[in-house]
This record gives C-alpha cells, sequence and structure tokens, in this order.
C-alpha cells in the first residue's frame, strides 16, 4: 500500500435522482389517545406532547401523556383481563391471536416501514428490510411456542407470571415492541406496554392491528409519555415484571426502584462493542460489516460495532478502505429510498453526539468524516470515525448511541481480547479472520452475550440477544427470550 | 517460485450482502436515461460464432455506430469483438469511426494451445488492425497450480500487444471454481500486465454475475491502491438487459468511483444488451414500451 497515492473519488456527474417513498397510504391522526382496554381513551390527565418528523421537524402527531389514574386503569384492564381472559385461554387459542398479529404486521408492511421512517428518522430501506421484517418475524416465532411451553421446559411446569411492564427505546421502535409483546403474550402473561416519547407512532399503529386482530380487550394495553410515566409502570404493584430496553443509567435506576419487591426484570442495556479485524481477514468484507455495525440506524444500536480494533499490520489499508467506503454512503432524505444514513432521533441526541465528537478531537484523536451537504432542517451527523484512539480515550469508553467509531490496533490476540473486554459493557463484539479457529478461540474468550463471526447486526428471533455486566442480564429471542416471561420450578 | 498474489482472502456471504443491497438502489428519471446511455457507449458488440460470416459482421459493424434508425444523440457502441479472421473485415466497416475493433485471440475460447500458436494468432489480429485483443488465461494450467506459466503467458502476449494495444484478459471465471480462486486469477492476470480484466468467453455458464464482478473490482482497487494505476474491467456474458447492467454500474460507482465509469475502463461484452437498452430509452423518453420489431437484429 501507497499513502502518496489520492484516495478514490466518489463524487461524479451521474447521481442517483430521488426516489421517494410514496406517504398517499398512510393513515395518521392528529392526536394519539392511549390504548387501553382495547380502546384508544382520552388521557385521565388531559396532557398531550407532540411528536416530530426528525428529519424536518415538523409536527406528525399528537400524543397523549399517560397520568397515574391513567396508568392506573392500564394495569387494572390488564390485571382484569390477566385473571378473567388471557390466562383462563387454552394455548392454541393465543397462539391464534399472535399468528393473525403477525399476519396484520406483514399486510401493513409498507405503512408500517413509512411511519417508522417518518417518526424516527431512520431510512427507509431499513424500515423496509429490517424493522418490520423482523417485527412480524418475532410474532411468527413465539405464536409457534405459545402451545408447546411444556416442551421448551420439560419437567419445569411453566406458568405465566401475570401483568408484565414493559418500557422500550426510540432507535427500534416497532421492532422493540414486537421483541416485548409476542413472548409475554405467547406465555401467557397480558402487558402494559410504553413506547419511547419520540417514537410512539409505530406502537399506536400496533394497537390499532391489535384491535383489527380482535385480541381480547386489556390484554395488551399501550400507554404513551415520557420517563415519569414509565416510573409509573415500574412502581404499580400489581406489575409483575419488569422489561426494559434502553440506557443503562435508567436501567440503574429501575432496578434501584425494584429492589426488596418480588418484581422480576429483564434488562437490555447499552453497550460498547468491538469490531476484531485479523491481517487474515477478508477486508473489504470486513469494511463493509465495520460499517454496517456502526452506522446502521445511525448508530442508534445497543450493540453497535462503535470500537475497531484493527491488527497494526494491516491498519493503514484497512482505514484507507474505511474512509474511502464511507465517502460513497448516502447521507440525505430518509423516505428516499437510496438514503444510506437518515436523521438523528431527536435534538437531544444529536446534543450528546456533538459532545462526543468534540470530547474526541480535545483528546487529540484524529476525525475524518462523511464530506456531504447537510439539510438544512433537522437533526444529522455524518458518518464519522476517530483514528489514533486510545483505550482511556472517553470515546473508547462510553457509549455514544450514534454513528462515531473509534478506532484502535492491537498486535496479538491476547491484547484484542485484553482491549476488547476492558470496557463496563458486554453485550456484542465482532470477529473478522478467515480462520475458524481463531473465531472459536475468541468466541469463548470475549465477555458479549452476542459474537458474530464475519458478519455484524443479524438478527434471528431463534437466536437469543442480550448481554453481560452492565448490558443488562434476561435474554430475549429463542427458548430463552420465553423463560424471561414464565416461572419455572 | 514467486508468489505473485497477496493471499487476500474473498468472503462469499459478505460479496453476496454487498451485491444484494446495491442492487437495491433505485434508479429513475434522469440518471437512469444517463446510466443507459452510458451503457450504450460501453458496449463491446459482440459475434463469435462458428457461423461468422464476412457480411454478418458488415451488419455488426453497421448497428455499432447506428444503433437506431429514428433515435438521435445515441452514442456509438466502445467496440466490435469479433475472431481474428474477422477482425480485417471490421476494421475496413468502422474505418472513420470511434469504435474501436477489438480481436479475441490465444485459441479462443479454450485456450488449449501452445504459447507459440497463441503469439502467432495474437500478432495477426494486430496485423490485421485490431485496436484491443482478449485473451483467454489456461484455466487447466491454472487449476493444476502452475501460476507461473499462466503469468508468464500472459506477460508474452501483453509484449506481443506493446503500450499500444489494449490487453483484456479473459479469465473465465465460470470455470474457476470458488472467489478466492478468481481473486487470485484476477492479480496474477493484472501484475502480468492486463490493461482490463474480463469475466467470461460467454461460451461458458455462468458468465459474468454481480458477485464475480464485484471480487474483480475489489482486486483492481487494492491495485490501484498499491500503485496508482487503474485497470479496467469486462464484464461479459449473460447480461441481456438494462436494469442488470444498470446494477452493474451502480457496483463500479459505489466499489471504485466515477472514474471508472467510462469506456475507457469498464465494458460490457454483450451480444444482444444494446436493444434492451434502446427499448429503455425509448420508453423513458416517450412513456410506452415499443414492439421488438423497432429494434434491429444485427
Amino acid at each position: 500500500m501507497n499513502s502518496n497515492i489520492q484516495p478514490l473519488e466518489f463524487n461524479g456527474d451521474w447521481n442517483l435522482s430521488p426516489s421517494l417513498e410514496s406517504t398517499d397510504h398512510i393513515d395518521l391522526k392528529d392526536k394519539y389517545g392511549l390504548f387501553i382496554n382495547g380502546a384508544f381513551l382520552k388521557p385521565l390527565s388531559n396532557k398531550y406532547f407532540s411528536t416530530i418528523n426528525p428529519s424536518n421537524e415538523n409536527q406528525i402527531s399528537l400524543i397523549a401523556e399517560a397520568g397515574s389514574d391513567d396508568i392506573n386503569l392500564a394495569v387494572k384492564s390488564a390485571k382484569d383481563a390477566y385473571e378473567n381472559v388471557w390466562s383462563k385461554m387454552p394455548a392454541k387459542e393465543r397462539s391464534k391471536y399472535i399468528y393473525r398479529i403477525a399476519r396484520l404486521i406483514q399486510e401493513k408492511a409498507k405503512e408500517l416501514a413509512v411511519v417508522e421512517t417518518l417518526d424516527g428518522g431512520k431510512p427507509i430501506r431499513e424500515s423496509r428490510d429490517v424493522d418490520v421484517p423482523l417485527a412480524a418475524a418475532h410474532f411468527f416465532y413465539y405464536a409457534g411456542w405459545a402451545d408447546k411451553l411444556d416442551y421448551a421446559f420439560p419437567n419445569r411446569n411453566p406458568k405465566s407470571i401475570g401483568v408484565v411492564g414493559q418500557i422500550i427505546p426510540w432507535n427500534f421502535p416497532l421492532m422493540m415492541a414486537a421483541w416485548k409483546i409476542a413472548p409475554a403474550l405467547a406465555t401467557g402473561n397480558t402487558v402494559v406496554l410504553k413506547p419511547a416519547e419520540s417514537t410512539s407512532l409505530t406502537a399506536l399503529k400496533l394497537a390499532e392491528i391489535i384491535q383489527q386482530a380482535d385480541l381480547p380487550p386489556g390484554v395488551v394495553n399501550i400507554v404513551t409519555g415520557a420517563g415519569s410515566t414509565g416510573e409509573l409502570i415500574v412502581n404499580h404493584n400489581d406489575v409483575k415484571k419488569i422489561a426494559f430496553t434502553g440506557s443503562t443509567s435508567v436501567g440503574k435506576s429501575i432496578m434501584k426502584s425494584i429492589a426488596g419487591t418480588s418484581k422480576k426484570s429483564t434488562m437490555e442495556l447499552g453497550g460498547k462493542a468491538a469490531n476484531i479485524v485479523f491481517d487474515d481477514a477478508p477486508l473489504d468484507q470486513a469494511v463493509e460489516g465495520v460499517v454496517n455495525g456502526i452506522y446502521f440506524n445511525q448508530g442508534h444500536v445497543c450493540c453497535a460495532g462503535s470500537r475497531l480494533l484493527v491488527q497494526e499490520s494491516i491498519n493503514e489499508i484497512f482505514i484507507r478502505k474505511l474512509r474511502d467506503r464511507i465517502q460513497s454512503l448516502i447521507l440525505g432524505n430518509p423516505l428516499d429510498k437510496n438514503t444510506d444514513i437518515g436523521a438523528v432521533n431527536s435534538k437531544s441526541q444529536l446534543d450528546t453526539i456533538n459532545k462526543y465528537i468534540d470530547i474526541g478531537k480535545n483528546e487529540g484523536a484524529e476525525i475524518f468524516q462523511l464530506n456531504c451537504t447537510i439539510p438544512d432542517k433537522g437533526f444529522w451527523c455524518p458518518p464519522t470515525l476517530f483514528t489514533n484512539v486510545s483505550q482511556s480515550h472517553v470515546i473508547a469508553q462510553e457509549e455514544i448511541f450514534g454513528p462515531v467509531l473509534a478506532i484502535q490496533t492491537f498486535r496479538t490476540i491476547d491484547e484484542a481480547i485484553t482491549k476488547a473486554n476492558n470496557t463496563p459493557y458486554g453485550l456484542s463484539a465482532g470477529v473478522w479472520t478467515d480462520k475458524g479457529s481463531k473465531v472459536f478461540n475468541l468466541t469463548s474468550k470475549l465477555n458479549a452475550g452476542v459474537i458474530w463471526a464475519n458478519t455484524y447486526n443479524k438478527f434471528d428471533p431463534t437466536s437469543p440477544f442480550g448481554g453481560y455486566k452492565e448490558s443488562g442480564h434476561g435474554r430475549e429471542g429463542g427458548l430463552h427470550g420465553l423463560e424471561a416471561y414464565l416461572n419455572l420450578e | 517460485m514467486v508468489n505473485f498474489f497477496s493471499n487476500t482472502k474473498v468472503d462469499k456471504v459478505g460479496i453476496e450482502d454487498r451485491v444484494s443491497r446495491i442492487s437495491k438502489r433505485s434508479l429513475k428519471s434522469d440518471a437512469k436515461l444517463d446510466g443507459l446511455k452510458m451503457i450504450l457507449s460501453m458496449i463491446d458488440l459482440t459475434t463469435l460464432e462458428g457461423m461468422d460470416t464476412v457480411l454478418k459482421v458488415q451488419q455488426l459493424c453497421y448497428k455499432a455506430t447506428h444503433l437506431h434508425y429514428q433515435l438521435s444523440n445515441l452514442p456509438n457502441v466502445a467496440a466490435v469483438c469479433v475472431y481474428p479472421n474477422m477482425v480485417k473485415t471490421a476494421v475496413d466497416a468502422l474505418k472513420g469511426t470511434d469504435v474501436k475493433v477489438a480481436s479475441v485471440a490465444t485459441a479462443f475460447p479454450s485456450g488449449n494451445s501452445t504459447l507459440e500458436i497463441k503469439i502467432k494468432d495474437t500478432k495477426e489480429a494486430i496485423i490485421n488492425g485490431a485496436h484491443e485483443v482478449d485473451m483467454v488465461i489456461s484455466r487447466g494450467k491454472f487449476h493444476s497450480g502452475e501460476y507461473n506459466y499462466v503469468y508468464d503467458e500472459i506477460a508474452a502476449i501483453k509484449e506481443v500487444c506493446g503500450e499500444r494495444i489494449r490487453l483484456k484478459v479473459i479469465l473465465e471465471t465460470g470455470e474457476l471454481g470458488d472467489f478466492d480462486h478468481i481473486r487470485m486469477a484476477s492479480e496474477i492476470a493484472i501484475n502480468a500486465g492486463a490493461d482490463f480484466i474480463k469475466t467470461s468467453t460467454g461460451k461458458i455458464s455462468p458468465a459474468a454475475t454481480l458477485p464475480v464482478t464485484l471480487v474483480m473490482l475489489e482486486t483492481i482497487k487494492d491495485y490501484y491502491y498499491k500503485t496508482g494505476k487503474i485497470i479496467g474491467m469486462k464484464p461479459a456474458g449473460g447480461i441481456s438487459n438494462s436494469k442488470l447492467a444498470l446494477q452493474y454500474l451502480m457496483l463500479v460507482k459505489e466499489t471504485l468511483g466515477p472514474t471508472w465509469l467510462d469506456k475507457k475502463w469498464f465494458r460490457f461484452g454483450a451480444s444482444s444488451l444494446a436493444n434492451d437498452v434502446l427499448m429503455q430509452i425509448v420508453k423513458q423518453q416517450t412513456g410506452n414500451y415499443q414492439s421488438k420489431n423497432y429494434f434491429s437484429n444485427d
């Protein structure tokens, strides 16, 4: 590799024309109530907040903010539905409802994808190809388990828990709702779910689907609001389990509030995953995996590969390839089918990301960003990478939750393992090498819940997902995901 | 034995993922029309049949410079590609135009002959006026591990071609087995002096595919990083419709950048692609698809 050679040029005369996904078929209301006991109700709190499109800051709808009376009502209807209907229904009947929800998600896939992109800022390519299909797949998968729990846990007499409170984040709104609701219903529990305040719309569209599926009233209740609404759910006495996905700091405060109670919990929290690239890796495919690992969904991914560990002998060529690949990414209108990088989810998240970018610069790391035009309105951050990063840099330690990659080098396998594990988090990791034995050696030594080899960010409902250390406890997906919603003997 | 190649590995799943993502790019309006015209300008219009005749080649050459009898503002194709014994006919027919004449050589398509005969084959094509030579590598030697032989043979043919005649080296990827082999053969060809690397003869199935082309483009990229030199790429065979051809252009655009989006560095080896592209151009301009009868079959 010759460092005097110019980088590849990706700006030319032949550029893609706009190719916007149509929004004509979208049915959105100006104002959304709370979905309690099978109906959309006006909030007893009488409060609403607005949800905006982060790519142009236009208001889309008004969303109800649930207060304590609303939460009491939601939990009561979930409890009634549990005691009188859902826990008494034969498991085979339960699974029919779950199948029906899965099929309705598929039927409305296009609308859900567009709404997800409008409300959250993610590229339509991702909501269309990842979020919505995976949401449907989760319902299909768990529908199949509903009447087979005795086979899943032989001789352990699986029993449902009761009312579960579920609090989900803004990065994969519909998909997270599916990850939470599907296993809870399959195991015979009823649900009070709160989506994140900046991305409530697809959860409310899911509520409409649940209505259409004729799910008995109260089995799923979807209440909107901010952190204080979440606290009301967490602290409610009739909620027997909390399933939370979000930041480690909020996860810690939830664990504090339920300490000393009999409430069960699963926590899927932050991460600072390392993608480890060895000198014998398929380099161009590794570049692609690193790009997908950190820039997928603008880096708003708890398992994002936000640290890159490159073997020193290939450092120069790998970074050159990575920089050239970043220059070919397309940032812009999330509704454009060709967009690779959409809008950052909110103003506050953009501020956080920019704060970390400043810290990285001040710490002396070298910054490189996609050279592109940033739209006037909305919240945007170009794909960013930092080289010359040390393990003790803040940008190598703290979760940024944005499109920012911190690149370090290593010399030996042991050094790679030490650096990868030297973090309070333990959610995921990636290993890139052509050598199978190296993959298995590393996967047994990395403290991470999910380890991908020669790929990254691949999800499937059959595969459990969750973390070690401060990345949380409990698993979602697969058989493990059922266990989290059952009392076993 | 000298190790010509870098031992760089290729991951099949990763290559296919990347191709699938690029294939989903949505090309509309201006971008599509410009892309379609670019495709026409990059075509090596080809006839490589046992039953080729002087009159057939003359007809093809006329088509090369008159793609459609009504549409204006169309480019000519890049070249006409024929067997060595038809080179003179093609050169005469294309006199005064910017269309090049490419000749296959070196015992095309099998490559099973002696180096002596291959050199003679190449010289004959050049003497008759070919501007470009499309040679085949010795796949048998490649599979028996005689990489030096394959390298030396390409180098010998490049020597015959000199600086003036552009050499395209056909790897016949459908016979090479896997992506690691395709990568290795690409490196051998480039280091031995190829100006272009080309996927296929068109006589073997599978011929060109998007994943194979991506592997070869990445080899070209690595050579650029090492030397600053640009090597051209020619997928050939099996590319018969516009949609697929546009996907090839996107692959080039996102792997190497627009420098390569020029007939100087990218070609399509195809016989029936041009008419489908013309049909799409008419559709873009008029909004209607025309009957195939409005497009000449030469």
